[in-house]
This record gives C-alpha cells, structure tokens and sequence, in this order.
C-alpha cells in the first residue's frame, strides 16, 4: 500500500469534509472522504488548494494526522492569524464542503509499522502532527516497536490531542510521552517550565546506543534546536530526519 | 530572510513531473560530491520557486519553478540522481 501510494504522478482531487473536530481555541481536525483514496504512510502530507470566484488559486502543504485508512483521512490544521488558507480551513469550512487536495506526498519523513526499531519523535507545537499519524499507524498496525513522543508545547491549553496521548502513554502500551511547556505548565504539576533540554531527550533507554530513528517536526528555530541537541549527545545525523515549517511553502 | 525547510516541501511540486517520490532520491551534490536524500535537503522558499541547498557545502543542488502549465528544474547542481523504483 505504501508503495502504491507514491506510484504515478500527483493530481489534484476533490474530498468532502465529514467531520471537523475543534482541538483547541485556533486548531481544528478536518475529517475528510476521498474517493479512491488508497491510504497513506504515516508521516507523509497533502497539498490543499483554494480557488477564489475570481480564479485565483493558492495551496499550502497540511500533514496527515490520522492512521493509513482507505478512503478517509484527518487533517489537523492549526489557524495562522495572518494566513491565507488555514483560516478558511478553520473558521469556514463546513461538513459537506469539497476540498480539493492532492496527496500522499513525501516518502522520507514517513514511518513504515514494518520497521521494529524504537522511534524517537520530537515535536514542537503543531508540528506533531505527522508524528501523531506515526503513533496511530503503530497503533493500528499492531507494531510493538517503542515509540516515545518529546512534546514541547507553549501552555496545555495550546497541546493537541492531550485526552489521547495520555491514553496512548499509559504503562504497557509502548508509547512514552513526555510534554516540555516552555510558557506554563499545567496547574499543581510538578514540571519545570523551559526549553527542550537535553535531560528530557535523554531518557533512559533512549540514548544513541539504542539508535532510535528519530522524527522532528514543528518550527525552524525548534528542529534546528531538537536536531543540534541531538546531534552533540551522539545520534547519527544520519538517522534524524526533520520537517520545518515556515513562514512559507511549507505547512502553513 | 535565511530561514530553510527541508527536503520534504519539493514532493509536491516534483511530484506533479516525477511518477516516484523525490524525498527520498539520493542526488549526488555537483559541487562537494556528498550523496544525500532530497529529504535531507535545505529547501528556500523565499525566491522564485523551490531552491535546494546541499547540507553539507551549500551550493545550489536543485530549483524548481512553476507557473500556470508549466514547471521549470534546474538540476545543474546534481551529478547524479538516484530514484527508488516501486514494487521491485
């Protein structure tokens, strides 16, 4: 299925908005049936374009949030005060409305449930998105392969999926998370408020030995600063891979 | 502006040209002679089109412009372009 996925050239296709979930204050999860659709590799994106009356047309880049489905995939979209599209996609768009995406695309940040080897995933902000996708497809797929998810998020209210991710961090489940607030901190926890450090990356059994394949994704300066820590603890660069997004072209 | 994404933003416009995934090719940097996946790439979005950078040296790798029916690539700065054929 994955490699059906990313056979043939990208065209542009028409979904239909099933469900929208809010998430938090400004990010939403847009459910969407798409025809033909064959699934996905946990980790890969889609292109969505809008096109005004007048024509004028305008796409931007929004990572898969869901586990490789048929027919079906979720999309969580966080809304940009000064956006173009995410707030047409947060404030507008309604279940039954087309839209009108091509996808999957990106093979390299993507995580195969094949692959046995523990998974280190950094994410800053929304940008854990795609690594929730990778966390659901292990899910789904039955892998026993360890994850462990570093979350640095602004303040609990700005955190995505929380119900879940507690849930899916639960002792026995394989999955460990562990949340990095760099504003504020959730009330009576017993958490320090800063950066990501190199004490939270370094957890134990998580070291460069154990070579875990490791996913970064959220903003520049937070990939940049994830990928470099790493790097100076002693993971292969070679096995990190990261996803920026930026004021532009990326996921906006 | 010196801001850079990856790799990954070129999928979407290689793959409207390319019938196999860009990111994960291994190109072959003209310049320094480093392989590396496109994924791996230092990808400017603030010129006309996508342009590429090696992470290793820096130069030029790859650009690629569009514009209605119609797509522009540079590939001058790859001396070689590995791609993964699906489904062997």
């Amino acid at each position: 299925m994955a490699r059906a996925a990313v056979l043939g050239r990208l065209t542009w296709q028409v979904g239909t908005v099933a469900v929208v979930r809010e998430e938090t204050a400004t990010a939403r999860t847009i459910v969407l049936d798409v025809p033909g659709w064959s699934g996905h590799t946990a980790g890969q994106h889609v292109d969505v374009r809008l096109t005004a009356q007048d024509g004028y047309s305008t796409q931007r880049s929004y990572s898969i949030a869901s586990a490789p489905a048929p027919g079906r995939l979720e999309l969580t979209v966080q809304r940009l005060e000064d956006g173009e599209v995410s707030p047409y996609l947060t404030d507008v768009l309604k279940p039954g409305f087309p839209l009108e995406l091509r996808g999957p695309i990106g093979g390299w940040f993507a995580w195969d449930p094949a692959a046995a080897g523990p998974v280190l995933l950094v994410a800053g902000g929304s940008g854990v998105v795609p690594l929730m996708s990778m966390i659901r497809a292990r899910a789904a797929a039955g892998s026993h392969a360890p994850f462990r998810l570093v979350y640095s998020v602004r303040s609990p209210d700005t955190a995505l999926y929380p119900a879940e991710l507690a849930q899916r961090g639960h002792a026995g489940e394989g999955v460990e998370v562990s949340w990095v607030y760099t504003r504020s901190a959730p009330a009576g926890a017993r958490v320090r408020v800063g950066r990501l450090n190199p004490v939270v990356l370094a957890a134990p059994g998580w070291t460069p030995e154990a070579a875990p394949a490791v996913f970064i994704c959220g903003p520049t300066g937070f990939v940049e600063a994830a990928a470099s820590l790493l790097v100076r603890a002693g993971h292969d660069p070679g096995v990190i891979k990261t996803e920026r997004f930026g004021p532009s072209g990326g996921q906006a | 502006m010196n801001t850079h994404l990856d790799g990954n933003v070129l999928a979407g416009a290689l793959g409207e040209v390319f019938a196999v995934d860009i990111t994960t090719a291994v190109a072959q940097c003209a310049s320094c002679g480093t392989s590396q996946a496109m994924g791996q790439a230092l990808v400017y979005t603030d010129a006309p089109g996508l342009v590429a950078r090696c992470r290793t040296c820096g130069e030029v790798v790859l650009r690629v412009t569009r514009s209605p029916g119609r797509t522009w690539l540079d590939m001058r700065g790859v001396r070689c372009l590995e791609l993964h054929v699906p489904g062997e």
